[in-house]
């Protein structure tokens, strides 16, 4: 692996920082994370809330790194870590791997029907799920949130409460006049593939899915699907429509996607 | 109009005019103004004293002060008479004319008012004498009891600001940290950090904009230490961020407090109010180039926000969440300006330190851990109440010495220390000294000073439950460990509870809880599973009861215990089947009565009204 080995720098540059990840140096500029720093090493470090282009979260806890000797050492996630001068981080001890491989049961209890999580599972070794499965769509990751806020510059949706009551939503539970229902928040969802668009029991069949005719062009003289092939959303279809059959009169209903991936 | 005062002169002149009008020989009724007396009507206790004091015409010879908290509050409210000292407990409105006539004026004392000891039961004239105070060393309590907090005069009188005057005219900033820092003074928030250092990173901090805030989010159940320092004596707290602003270099000042402590939040509105009449906060205060102000923060009850970096989201206006550190609040903090934030407790030990020194304030403690700490004394125990004792006092001593031992007569089982973060002590480590490093060894925390005393009929397995229910709901969310790791130890505790563990279960628990340690970001997830893994530690036995024999040994646990009545000794009252909700005892008057366990909803009313005490668990 000697060629993974950053040049050794003869001084460190200014505004620079030299740490040691897993025994190799490596030189950053400061403000970096020392997840970015081992990434240029080219180590791998998972992460499920972290996305290039947002801020860094720290939500997950998967790319936690241990850094420090001895009584003490600690694990710091590696994300919303600093890369200092001196520091020296470890990727793959005892302590990281064990903790890891936990937080990806308990994410496997919360949403087991996530191809994202599934992946993480096999690819970390994780055979077995101890705890009752949840199948809750939302882990609380944030990306939406933060992709809301900070890409698609609207702020529409952010967390309310705490502890078990935490969720994500939009000011009030109600309709969000800052929503563009551009559907960045479901594409960037590593859970659903077509992420809810508003608060109605989780039990509800809004049926929104079996009418694909999107609305927004009658509302915006334009499709409003930013990040997808124009109408593939279908987040917009349901919108101030009602569907027949389905005992329901909201303006605003959720896919009935949502609905099919809890069934165990 | 109040004068403000404009220089150190000023003060001491004030000082000594204010030490001219008390007479030392005049008698002065103190009442407890505390929360705690207050629960117990000592509101309306002072306003009976006052107008009894006006109807026997004693009215401008005898005074009536609502006092801080005296700290007894088992045996609140209570009175205390000077100059003769004499001390009366769990005293009653209707008790304020005799008081006046006899005590006031005949100068008779009121035997039946008087704190009888647990043991002889002698009865002991005054706060000195009584076991509970006389083994404690109180330095910041000391003038809760002496000091009306609406009155700044009556802090004044006892050296008040005096310490302050000593920073601004006698050390330079440098020379103030440097006394902290030898004081060997640690954080009384909870982690213990060194607060001589934290003020030096702070005034090392690049930037002129600096602030300092008081913690004073005191969120364990059953602890109120910092809100009877802030109630009874808000000046000290005050003075102690003002002398921390001149040494860090600060101008604002924040307290942080609970909206839930609403005698706190008034006291110190007065205290502060009055300070800024007297000069003493503001612009150039006392004729100085030192300029600082405080402002009052209320948080809403989030135990989150106790931990710095939640707290100061919460005061920039944002949710309360903690964030990474570093970078560390003394370089980073609120507004993203250097901030330096110390708990009630520490900031109240500042004027002390300045005052007398810090060679006389580190002849007391341990080691590594100097001077006293308060303790709020909850639970079993007989004498409940604020308990200030020097570090290294051991448990025995807190709960036998001055706690007065086990309530009702039962076995000590553990004492539960730092809050729901903290963990649970057995009994085998009752000579345990007290200080930040030997309750980490235990498997606790020292925390903010929460002590629950436990005795043999609490459940093990019950404690961590409700601990872990409490930390599940206060977890801000954000970490994955803390939010799910907390929900899932608590159903597993619960399952075990229920008598559905299984054998596996215990390592679940242990493995979980390392990874809730590990991974979480702040301090409360990271010391989320600490009563889960002590009671675990200390008392493998009582989980595998619940698991294996599915029984609970305490006879607490629901759905593993039993109502039975004894046939033997049951008289047949009806009392029982009159009581019972949910019409689980069937009998006929003057026979035996049984219980029908299917019906039976456990909620131990039977045993409560049973004058035979027929009624038992199993």
């Amino acid at each position: 692996m000697k060629q993974l080995r950053s040049p050794e720098p003869q001084q460190t540059p200014r505004g620079g920082v030299r740490l040691k990840i897993d025994g190799l140096d490596v030189t950053v500029d400061a403000g970096t994370s020392v997840l970015e720093a081992a990434r240029f090493l080219g180590l791998e470090i998972p992460t499920l809330c972290h996305v290039d282009g947002l801020s860094a979260y720290g939500g997950c806890r998967l790319c936690v790194v241990e850094i420090g000797k001895g009584d003490k050492a600690r694990l710091v996630s590696s994300c919303t870590y600093p890369a200092e001068d001196g520091l020296v981080a470890r990727t793959n001890t005892k302590r990281v791997v064990r903790t890891r491989k936990m937080l990806i049961e308990l994410l496997v209890s919360i949403a087991p029907s996530s191809k994202v999580i599934q992946d993480l599972a096999a690819r970390f070794g994780v055979q077995k799920c101890r705890f009752k499965p949840k199948y809750e769509d939302c882990i609380l990751c944030g990306l939406c949130v933060r992709m809301c806020q900070e890409q698609m510059m609207s702020g529409a949706i952010d967390f309310v409460g705490r502890g078990q009551k935490r969720r994500i939503t939009t000011p009030f539970d109600k309709k969000s006049e800052l929503c563009r229902t551009c559907g960045g928040c479901m594409y960037i969802c590593p859970v659903c593939t077509l992420r809810c668009q508003g608060p109605s029991a989780p039990t509800d069949v809004c049926g929104s899915c079996v009418c694909m005719e999107p609305t927004c062009i009658e509302k915006f003289d334009d499709y409003m699907c930013y990040l997808g092939p124009t109408g593939v959303c279908g987040t917009c279809v349901s919108e101030g429509k009602k569907v027949e059959g389905s005992g329901g009169d909201k303006e605003l209903c959720h896919t009935a996607n949502t609905t099919q991936q809890r069934q165990p | 109009m109040i004068k403000a005062l404009k220089n150190p002169a000023d003060l001491a002149k004030l000082k000594v005019s204010l030490l001219a009008e008390r007479d030392p020989k005049r008698i002065c009724i103190s009442v407890c103004g505390g929360t705690g007396c207050r629960a117990s009507e000592s509101a309306l206790l002072i306003e009976a004293m006052e107008s009894e004091v006006a109807k026997q015409g004693l009215k401008g010879k005898v005074d009536v002060k609502a006092t801080g908290c005296h700290g007894f509050c088992e045996h609140g409210p209570v009175v205390v008479v000077t100059p003769k000292e004499i001390f009366y407990e769990r005293v009653k409105p209707s008790d304020a004319a005799e008081i006046v006539g006899e005590t006031v004026i005949k100068n008779n004392i009121l035997d039946r008012l008087l704190y009888a000891d647990l043991m002889s039961g002698d009865k002991i004239l005054s706060e000195g004498e009584i076991p509970f105070y006389k083994k404690q060393r109180r330095r910041i309590l000391a003038q809760n009891r002496l000091i009306d907090p609406t009155r700044i005069g009556d802090y004044i009188a006892l050296e008040g600001y005096g310490a302050l005057v000593k920073a601004l005219t006698q050390m330079t900033p440098e020379a103030v940290i440097e006394e902290v820092k030898k004081s060997g003074l640690r954080g009384r928030g909870g982690a213990g950090f060194p607060t001589g250092f934290k003020w030096e990173f702070c005034r090392r901090a690049k930037g002129d904009d600096k602030h300092i805030i008081c913690n004073g989010d005191e969120g364990d159940p059953g602890a109120y230490m910092d809100r009877s320092v802030l109630e009874g004596n808000p000046h000290s707290v005050i003075e102690g961020m003002m002398i921390g602003a001149y040494a860090i270099g600060a101008r604002r000042g924040f307290v942080y407090v609970r909206t839930e402590y609403p005698l706190a939040v008034g006291n110190l509105r007065i205290a502060l109010d009055q300070a800024r009449q007297r000069g003493i906060l503001g612009k150039n205060i006392l004729g100085s180039k030192f300029s600082f102000d405080i402002e009052i923060e209320r948080g809403a009850g989030a135990f989150v926000c106790g931990e710095e970096t939640g707290l100061i989201a919460s005061v920039e206006g944002r949710k309360g969440e903690p964030r990474q550190r570093p970078p560390f609040p003394t370089s980073k903090g609120l507004w993203g300006k250097p901030t330096n934030i110390n708990n009630v407790e520490t900031w109240a030990n500042i004027p002390l330190i300045v005052n007398r020194g810090a060679s006389w304030y580190s002849k007391i403690g341990t080691e590594g851990s100097k001077g006293t700490k308060i303790f709020s004394l909850v639970g079993k125990v007989n004498n409940t109440g604020l308990v200030e004792v020097p570090m290294g006092a051991t448990l025995r001593e807190i709960v036998y010495d001055i706690g007065g031992g086990i309530k009702g007569g039962g076995d000590f089982k553990a004492i539960q220390t730092g809050g729901p973060s903290g963990g649970c002590i057995p009994r085998h480590l009752l000579d345990l000294p007290i200080d930040y490093e030997s309750l980490s060894k235990a498997g606790s925390i020292m925390g903010s000073g929460g002590m629950i005393v436990m005795d043999d009929a609490t459940c093990m397995v019950d404690v961590s439950k409700y601990f872990l229910n409490f930390l599940r709901d206060e977890s801000c969310g954000r970490c994955l460990s803390c939010r799910e790791g907390t929900a899932r130890l608590y159903e597993i505790v619960e399952r075990i509870s229920e008598g559905k563990g299984s054998e596996g279960d215990l390592d679940l628990i242990e493995e979980l809880a390392h990874v809730v340690k590990d991974a979480s970001l702040c301090g409360l997830g990271q010391t989320a599973p600490n009563p889960v893994l002590s009671t675990l530690r200390y008392f493998r036995r009582e989980y595998e009861a619940h698991i294996k024999d599915k029984r609970c040994p305490a006879g607490v646990c629901k759905a593993l215990i039993q109502y039975v009545i004894d046939a033997e000794k049951c008289i047949g009252c009806l009392i029982c089947l009159k009581q019972c909700p949910v019409q689980a005892v069937t009998g006929e008057i003057k026979k035996p009565h049984k219980i029908d366990s299917d019906k039976c909803i456990r909620c131990g009313v039977c045993v409560d009204v049973c004058k035979p005490k027929a009624v038992f668990v199993v």
